[in-house]
């Protein structure tokens, strides 16, 4: 289980030299179950991403604690094998040197695994490539492809949770709905959870089983994906009005 | 080797690296390849011709142009690359530090640099040598004083760039160490970038060595070097001008070649250029056939 207890974050605004700070996030407490889909909603700066940087233990916090099953995720063989990451930007999210067998052999080989090219060929087929695109280059992938690419990353290491930060963000709008489809159907097939950071209600609603609000660096209200007409919160109430509209 | 058999497909490439490889070779062998020893005066042959005893000639104390070429490699090229090495590892140390772990220790090392670079370089090197004299080995040090803030800056900017990148925040999300991921996915990612950065200073170093030497502060005689060869050939330059054209000429061709083949590895070391290269030859491919076509019609 992953856990969060009393988070808060802040950056200081001009560098290091800069005096003012500026706090991202405030008093954050959020419980994460095995096998569940937690949507994070919230507009740009409410502070989502780098709750997501902190769930993922690749930044400390100022205060409190992020913690799976008790242990600290900031130590990295905590999170090795367990946790893993989907980003926005498909661009940068592979390593330009890298071709796409490479980049699924990296997180295979640090599970202690002995991949083979068999084992690959099945990682991409889950995600609706073949075996031609593992010799291709990043920059010769499409959009979709990229992305695909990435979710096989994650999953590659068999984590019981895969961040999602703003994964589908930068996508078309039809390659978006069949990632949100690749998602439901790999959550289906392997039991795996996800937590997933978005600004779209929508893919939110139709992935995860519940779905918390952030709205300037705090959380305003958590609500089970059946129940999200009946927010409480006018912020999240505000929020709906104008996805309906 | 890989890289080698990429590089060889480039024929500008491989000339360079030819050149390159030959240039360090003979300088490092240079008791071997020299005709004649390089400080050998003999007035009787001052200012002769080329012949096949001396094949470039002798210059204004009879010495054996040639061999003097040869044995300048090693403080015009060997030296410099020294230099070039030294300033080059402790700026790329000091800028993948800061430019990975940024904060306090970003901040601190970047005003140092700020301070080193805010001197203009050329006359801090020449009050260095002022201060420790002239001399080969006191121009190498003030190159590596002011040189390394320089790379130290450039290098933080582009490890900056890597570090914000989703691959490297995958690889910390998977547990990879600090010292895995600056070596396998930055400084792989940024290395066509250093290879240029790295090949346009040691142009750069090449000439102002020689023109230190060419203004009497580099090394000393009767030692040889190449800016200094120029500087003995000024009185004759109209006269006798193939005296000062054999080192010149020998400036030109190892700086152009050291700045085609630092184009032709950032080529073959990036993929995306790599595979924009191609297309842009089977483009001129396209076009030179068509134009063909067009001449036989």
């Amino acid at each position: 289980m992953l856990k969060v207890e009393g988070v808060s974050k802040s950056y200081r605004r001009n560098g290091w030299l800069g005096g003012e700070r500026q706090q991202v996030l405030r008093q954050v407490h959020l419980e994460w179950n095995r096998g569940e889909s937690l949507g994070i909603i919230g507009e740009s700066g409410s502070g989502k991403s780098t709750l997501g940087r902190l769930l993922l233990g690749i930044e400390k916090p100022d205060q409190g604690s992020v913690t799976w099953n008790g242990r600290p995720v900031t130590d990295r063989r905590v999170r090795r094998g367990t946790i893993s990451a989907v980003f926005q930007d498909y661009t940068s999210s592979i390593h330009p040197f890298y071709t796409v067998r490479q980049a699924l052999l990296e997180p295979l080989k640090l599970v202690g695994g002995q991949p083979d090219t068999k084992d690959m060929g099945k990682l991409l087929r889950q995600v609706g490539l073949d075996e031609s695109y593992m010799d291709k280059y990043p920059h010769e992938l499409s959009g979709g492809e990229a992305q695909r690419v990435c979710i096989a990353r994650a999953v590659s290491s068999a984590p019981q949770c895969i961040l999602l930060d703003e994964a589908i963000s930068s996508l078309d709008g039809s390659v978006q709905m069949q990632v949100l489809e690749l998602l439901k159907q790999l959550k289906e097939s392997s039991g795996m959870g996800y937590i997933f950071i978005t600004h779209d209600i929508q893919a939110a609603a139709f992935l995860c089983d519940r779905i918390m609000i952030v709205c300037s660096g705090e959380i305003v209200e958590t609500v089970a994906t059946p129940q999200l007409r009946h927010v409480q919160s006018e912020y999240a109430k505000e929020l709906l009005r104008k996805v309906i509209s | 080797m890989k890289l080698l058999e990429k590089l060889m497909k480039d024929r500008l490439a491989a000339a360079s690296l030819a050149v390159v490889a030959a240039t360090l070779l003979i300088g490092l062998c240079a008791p071997l390849v020299a005709p004649h020893p390089p400080n050998e005066a003999n007035m009787e042959l001052r200012f002769a011709g080329a012949s096949w005893t001396y094949w470039l000639g002798n210059d204004h104390l009879g010495r054996c142009i040639l061999s003097r070429l040869i044995y300048g490699i090693r403080p015009s090229v060997l030296w410099v690359l020294a230099a070039l090495g030294a300033a080059a590892c402790f700026g790329a140390a000091l800028g993948f530090i800061a430019g990975y772990f940024r904060g306090r220790i970003d901040a601190v090392l970047m005003r140092i640099c700020d301070v080193m670079l805010s001197f203009p370089g050329y006359v801090m090197t020449l009050a260095i040598v002022g201060m420790l004299g002239a001399g080969l080995t006191n121009i190498l040090l003030a190159f590596v004083v002011m040189k390394w803030a320089w790379f130290a800056r450039v290098i933080r900017t582009t490890v900056m760039q890597y570090a914000d990148a989703d691959y490297v925040k995958f690889a910390k999300v998977l547990g990879i160490g600090h010292l895995g991921i600056m070596k396998r996915h930055i400084a792989l990612a940024a290395l066509p970038e250093i290879s240029v950065i790295a090949s346009s200073s040691f142009g750069s170093m090449i000439l102002q060595i020689s023109g230190l030497s060419f203004l009497g502060l580099g090394i000393e005689a009767p030692h040889a070097e190449w800016g200094m060869m120029m500087n003995e050939a000024r009185s004759v330059m109209f006269t006798r001008p193939e005296l000062m054209l054999a080192p010149g000429l020998a400036i030109i061709v190892v700086v152009s070649a050291v700045n085609f083949l630092s184009d032709a590895l950032q080529k073959v070391l990036d993929p995306k250029l790599a595979v924009s290269g191609k297309r842009a030859s089977v483009r001129i491919g396209g076009m030179l056939r068509g134009l063909r076509k067009k001449e036989a019609a």
